[in-house]
Formats: C-alpha cells, structure tokens, sequence
C-alpha cells in the first residue's frame, strides 16, 4: 500500500533504495584543494570576498585535527569525495520547467499529482544545488525572501555578505571550515520587521550522487517582531560507500522575533551526518530548534542557542533512532550570556539491534546572568541488550541566582506495558511500535501533521522485525 | 463441554508456589464471582490465563473452547475473545486512549493491515462512553497515564465494552469505586449481559461481596492459598459477608489437616478439597 504524504516519501520504495541515472552537466574530480575551491567559486561566479572566505576557511580546514570527542570518524576519507556537482545549467522557476528527469525522481519518491502544488511553495534542493525554487506570492509581497543561499548570494550580496559566518565561523570546527569552503545551496531566509509567516517554509532534498558529500549552507534572518518556521526533510537512498553530509545553518532572531526550525532526517545507514546549527537569540526573542534523527551511519549535531540579550528563549527538542550499526550522538547547547534567558531542552532517544544513541549537551551561564533557568530532561529508551545509550550533560554554570533543572531517566521497554498491549489484541510488534510512538510522542506533537506522520512511518520502519 | 475450563492449574512466581492446583468450569452466559482474602491467587489466576509471561505454568491445563489456552499468545487469546479488566491497569506514555481502542477494537474484530474506519469507530466510542457515563476527554488523554483509581476501572469497562469479549475476567473492577461508580459499572455490564443474550461469561473477581448486589452471579467460588476451596451459590457471597474469610479459613484448616493425616480427598458441607 502506498501511502505518501507532502514529503512524498514511500517508505515502500525507500526500504529498497533507487537512483536516478547520474546525468551530470558538471562533475568536479574527487578530493579537496585550493584548486577546486577556486572552481566552486568560479563556476558559480561568485563575488571576490566569497573567494577569498572559501579559501581561508579550505586553509583553516587542513591545519585543523579531526574531532575526537565524540562519535568515530576515522573512516571519513575526504579524498574520496566529490566537492561539487551541478546538475543543470539553469535555475528552474516553476514546475513545468523543471526537466523530466527530475521530475521523474519526485515521481519515484512518490509526490502525487496533486500535492505538487504544495511542493510549488517549498524550496527543494536535488543534488548540491536547487533546481526548483518558487516562492509563494504572499510571501513576496510581504518582502520575504526565501532563495537557496547561491542564488541569494547573486541577488542579495549585501544581505548575505552581513550575516553569512557570523554565527558559525569557519574557525568554530573542522566541519565548519570545510563547509565554508565547499558549501553549495542551503536556504536563505529573511523575513522583514514585524512580519509573520503563517505556512511553514519547506526545503526537501536528497543525496542522490554516490560518494558525493552535500555541504548546503542556510542562513536565517529574522528581523525584529518576526515570525517563521522553517522545515527540512531529507531522505536519501540506500548505497554501499559512505556518503558525507556536513551542513552549516546559522540564524540570527533579534528582538521580539520567533523562529522555528523543524528537521527530519532520515539518512541511508552509510551518511556521516555531522552538523553544525547555531542561532543567536535577541532581546525577547525566541529560537526552537525541532530535530528529528534517523537513520545515517554516525550523527554529531548538537543545535545550539546563544542567549545574548535579557529575556531570550531557547528550546530544543530532539529525537534520536539508532539501528544496527548506527551512532547517533545528537544534544543541544544553550548559552545564558544575558540576565533572564530561560532555556528547555528535551532529548529523546531510541536504540535497538546494537545501536547507541544518546544525549551530548551543554547548559553554559554566564557570571550576571542572573534570574535565568534552565531545564534539561532526557530520556533513553533501549529495546534489547545489545544496545546502548550515553548520556554526556555539561553544566557550566558561573552565576548563583539561577535554576536549573536536570531530569535523565533510562528505560526499557517493559513487558508489563507490552503485555497490557497484547491482552486487547494488539500483536506484539505493534505493541512495541505503540510504546516507542508514544516515548517519542511529546516532540511528535510539535511537528507540522505531515511531518508528524511522516516521522511516525520512519521509526515503524526502523522498529519492522524487533520482535521475534 | 464448558468454554473454559481449568484444570489443575499449578502456577509460580520465581520460586513461590502461587496456584496450586486450580480447577475450574466457567461456559458463556454464566457469571461467576471469585472471592477470596488478599493474596490468596485471584490475580494471578487472572493474569495467568491472559498470558501474563510474569507468571510460570509449571501444572495443568486450561482449555478455552476446547483448545489448549496456554500454548496462545495474549493477543491470540485476546482475539478469540478472552479480556480481562486488570485490577492494576498500567500505563502507557504518549499512546492516547482513542488510538489505543481504535487499534484494539480493529484487532478484535479482523481487520489485519488497516483500521477499523474512523467514523464507525468513533460511533461506537460515543455510544459505550455515554452508557459509561465517561467522559470524553478521557479518551484524548493517554493510556492510564495520570487517571485516578476511579478512571482507571472506568477504562478498563469501556474498553470490555468495546472489545465485546466472549470470557471476561474482572478483576476487583469495585475496589477503589465509590458505590455510585459501582452502579455506574454494574448498569454498563449488565446492558453488556444482557445484549450478549447468552454469549458473553464473566469471571468476577471481588474482595468484597457490595458489587453481586449489583451484577447476580450464579456461581460463588472462594479461593484460599491458591486452590479454590468453596463453591456455591449466591447465597455464598452473603454468608461470606456475615462471617468473613475467618470462618472459611477455620474449616478450611480443619480439612487440610485431616488431609495431611488421611492423605484422601475430602469433602465436609459446602467446603471441599482436592488434594493433588
Ligand atoms: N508479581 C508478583 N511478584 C511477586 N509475588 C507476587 C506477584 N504477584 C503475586 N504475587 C504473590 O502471589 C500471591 C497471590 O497474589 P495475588 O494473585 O495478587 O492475590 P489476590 O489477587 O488474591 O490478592 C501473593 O502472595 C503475592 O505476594
Ligand atoms: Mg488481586
């Protein structure tokens, strides 16, 4: 039965994976240098200072070890990867112009005909670079823009040149410096003073090139009194060699602003997801971070909110899903650099069939922060032996006047829970695939439905064949 | 042949000799109450034949239509038509009672890959909720989750109500209600009775002899140390409730001493003993 929704993600078809022939008009040789980072920058004729940023960050990027901290990324050979692909020539504007091929993929993936509509307000990036972008007229005329980065570089130099890197400097991490290299597409976002944005603003997109690393760069902006929530859902097909994934996203909330931003990720079992979010939050501005993480070979994301002025918000809501050999080492970081900033993070995470999952996360206060606080629940729920959760909590806190909760628990599945399942008739499978919706359930319900759905149909995918 | 019958049902937990040798018939249209003093196995005579894995079965048999009941998972049995209203429902976090019954009832009456539709679904939730007198913000909360004792047994009648099981196990439904709760219940199950119209039996289980004003049983059992130890009829319930479980307990260690000494099967009055 396939059933798809505005993702238009058949999980059906997903199990299996599939790929399009790769017909590209421009394929880069594998391997990073200075050579190739002048290409990228060349071949989309970008302005000089963005030359040079590339360059630097490349630099910043060989002289800098790999992390060792966390999850094992020895096996990443960043020789063995295509930088850069383009796959058409020219910007698609509208959905009759967008070439068969791709269409085609949408197709696979299983867009029905009359959701295509719906997708025309999303912002979709196929390959490195989006080829289908159409922006909905109410938001032009409020004067919000919403381009991939590339194409907002070309036509909003200044905007762009503000803001990009503020947030995450290339110096912030090795990843970091590797995206401002290489980086192609991404969202940009800007939503003018006072201006609310009713419907999510939606991105979609895929790897589909073997061994090719995608290194989108997303930049929001929120202007004073603002309101926008930002989705992204990806999904990539089954493939045998491991792909990369490294993607930086900075936003900027100032005063009084809100901005929401919702991932669901659900990378083949060989990505190396490793990436790098980071808002700054404004005087009463609030910035909420939704992630959802499934999936991929090993994920390092840790979502994190600079609190800079007094009265800033930050929430953060995680889910996690470890399978067979995956690591998911999701968390969040907030910063109280301001008197009377709140934060709340809430992590949950799964793991079965030897998976890891945990938690990784830092609540930092500054000295004269005073009157803030701060609440951090995780939870962890493990469906067999062999798997395992890790649970890292850093708490830097240099003021007194604060509260701080912190709230972890670790839990099975219970076969009492599982047997009061089974005496209404409910099968043992769906009975376990109850019990995990329902662990997953109070960051489920913050999600727009489709993606709600979506997310639900993801992790009984994961759970299919968990009891015996 | 009786729907259910228990034969020589010896159970323990870990080490502890729980059920020890537990004979009993039970046929739809029949409703019979097992009293008993605390801990002397009605739950886990309950919960054994639900399936419950906590529970080993290291004796005897329990057959259920006439097919061997043990060897069922507790959603076969539940399937077939077997329920049972837990004295200590649990709960489950962030599953909401309405997904939850609506996957229940679907699995009761057939439906494999899809649900039950949602319109005749919800029909028949509004329906049994209203005979209930429950309300219906219930059933957006999740399962068990937070409900007071009164709620609990509340939804576990609803969810009898909506399984419409063949056997049903009730398993101190009164305990924790006030008496008008326990009308409130009475009423529900009896209307469940009564449209059954022979097809539905009950295997009520009550500390107390106040709900069998309410819902008459026709058979009265007395369970004590793991066996069942009196049988009779309704009039049982009351003399239980002049005398107690002290005068039952009294005769009952008269017998077993004369049974240590005689090694046979006695009987005295209403009071027998099957020594195994
Ligand atoms: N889950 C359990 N763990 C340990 N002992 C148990 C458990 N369930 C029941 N028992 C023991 O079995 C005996 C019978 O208990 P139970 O079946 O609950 O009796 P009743 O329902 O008649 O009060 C008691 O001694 C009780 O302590
Ligand atoms: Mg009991």
């Amino acid at each position: 039965m396939a059933v798809t929704n505005q993702l238009g993600i058949d999980p059906d078809k997903y199990k299996w994976g599939f790929h399009d022939p790769e017909k590209y008009v421009y394929k880069s040789r594998k391997g990073l240098d200075r050579e190739i980072v002048e290409m990228i920058s060349s071949m989309k004729n970008e302005p000089e200072w963005m030359r040079a940023y590339r360059l630097h960050s490349l630099e910043h990027f060989q002289q800098r070890p790999m992390p060792v901290w966390g999850a094992n990324l020895a096996q990443i050979d960043f020789n063995d990867i295509y930088y850069y692909l383009k796959p058409t020539e020219k910007k698609e504007r509208s959905w009759d112009e967008v070439p068969e091929n791709i269409k085609n993929t949408f197709e696979k993936l299983g867009i029905p005909e009359a959701e295509r509509k719906f997708l025309a307000g999303a912002g979709a990036q196929y390959e490195s670079e989006s080829v289908y972008h159409n922006l909905k007229e109410e938001w032009e005329k409020l004067g919000v823009i919403f381009l991939d980065t590339d194409s907002a570089l070309r036509e909003h130099p200044d905007i762009v040149r503000e803001y990009f890197g503020t947030v995450v400097p290339p110096e912030d991490n090795k990843l970091a410096a590797l995206n401002s290299a290489v980086w192609s597409g991404g969202s940009f976002v800007y939503v003018p003073a006072g201006v609310h944005v009713d419907i999510p603003l939606q991105a979609y997109f895929r790897i589909n090139a073997q061994n090719m690393g995608q290194f989108e760069r997303t930049l929001i902006i929120c202007e004073p009194g603002s309101y926008v929530h930002y989705v992204e859902g990806c999904t990539a097909p089954i493939y045998t060699t491991d792909s990369l994934h490294s993607a930086v996203v900075e936003i900027i909330v100032k005063e009084g602003a809100r901005c929401r931003y919702t991932t669901i990720q659900n990378w083949s079992t060989n990505t190396y997801n490793l990436v790098t979010k980071r808002a700054v939050a404004y005087r009463d501005a609030t910035m909420e971070w939704i992630d959802g993480n499934l999936g991929s070979k090993i994920t390092m994301k840790y979502p994190s909110v600079y609190m800079v002025e007094p009265g800033a918000k930050a929430e953060i809501l995680s889910v996690a899903f470890a399978g067979r050999g995956q690591h998911q080492d999701p968390g969040g970081k907030v910063i109280h650099a301001a008197p009377h900033t709140q934060s709340v993070i809430v992590s949950k995470s799964i793991a079965k069939d030897g998976g890891r999952a945990g938690y990784r996360g830092l609540v930092k206060i500054y000295s004269g922060a005073n009157g803030s606080k701060s609440a951090v629940r995780c939870d962890a729920l493990i469906l067999d032996d062999q798997s395992r959760s890790d649970t890292y909590p850093t708490m830097e806190i240099d003021e007194q006047d604060v509260s701080i909760t912190h709230e972890a628990t670790v839990s099975k599945v219970s076969d009492e829970q599982l047997f009061y399942l089974m005496s209404r008739g409910v099968k043992a499978d769906e009975a376990m695939n109850m019990i995990v919706r329902g662990f997953v359930e109070p960051i489920v319900k913050e999600l727009p439905l489709e993606y709600a759905v979506e997310l639900n149909r993801l992790i009984a995918l994961e759970m299919e064949g968990s009891v015996g | 042949m009786a729907d259910l019958e228990i034969k020589d049902l010896t159970v323990q937990v870990e080490d502890k000799v729980i059920l020890k040798g537990a004979n009993l018939t039970l046929s739809k249209g029949e409703v019979h109450a097992l009293m008993g003093p605390n801990g002397s196995g009605k739950s886990t005579l309950a919960n054994v034949l639900m399936g419950n894995p906590f529970y080993q079965v290291v004796k005897g048999e329990v057959l259920y239509k006439g097919q061997d009941l043990l060897a069922m998972s507790p959603d076969e049995r539940a399937r077939r038509g077997l329920f049972i209203a837990f004295q200590y429902p649990v709960s489950i976090p962030g599953v909401t009672m309405s997904s939850f019954l609506r996957t229940a009832v679907s699995a009761r009456r057939g439906y494999d890959k899809e649900l039950m539709p949602v319109g005749e679904f919800q029909k028949l939730l509004k329906q049994k909720m209203d005979e209930l007198k429950i309300e219906p913000a219930i059933v957006s909360r999740y399962v068990n989750e937070g409900f007071s004792g009164g709620e609990k047994k509340r939804a576990e009648i609803l969810q009898m109500a909506m399984l419409e099981p063949e056997i049903a196990i009730m398993d101190e439904t009164d305990s924790g209600l006030d008496i008008d709760s326990v009308k409130v219940v009475s009423d529900g199950v009896n209307r469940m009775l009564e449209r059954a119209k022979g097809t539905m039996g009950i295997l009520l289980i009550t500390h107390y002899s106040r709900i069998l004003h309410f819902i008459k049983p026709s058979y009265v059992h007395v369970m004590f140390d793991g066996r069942f130890v009196v049988s009779g009829g309704p009039d049982l319930a009351e003399e239980l409730e002049q005398s107690g479980y002290e005068g039952i307990k009294a005769q009952f260690e008269v017998i077993a001493a004369e049974v240590q000494a005689e090694g046979a099967v006695r009987r005295a009055g209403k009071v027998f003993w099957v020594e195994h």
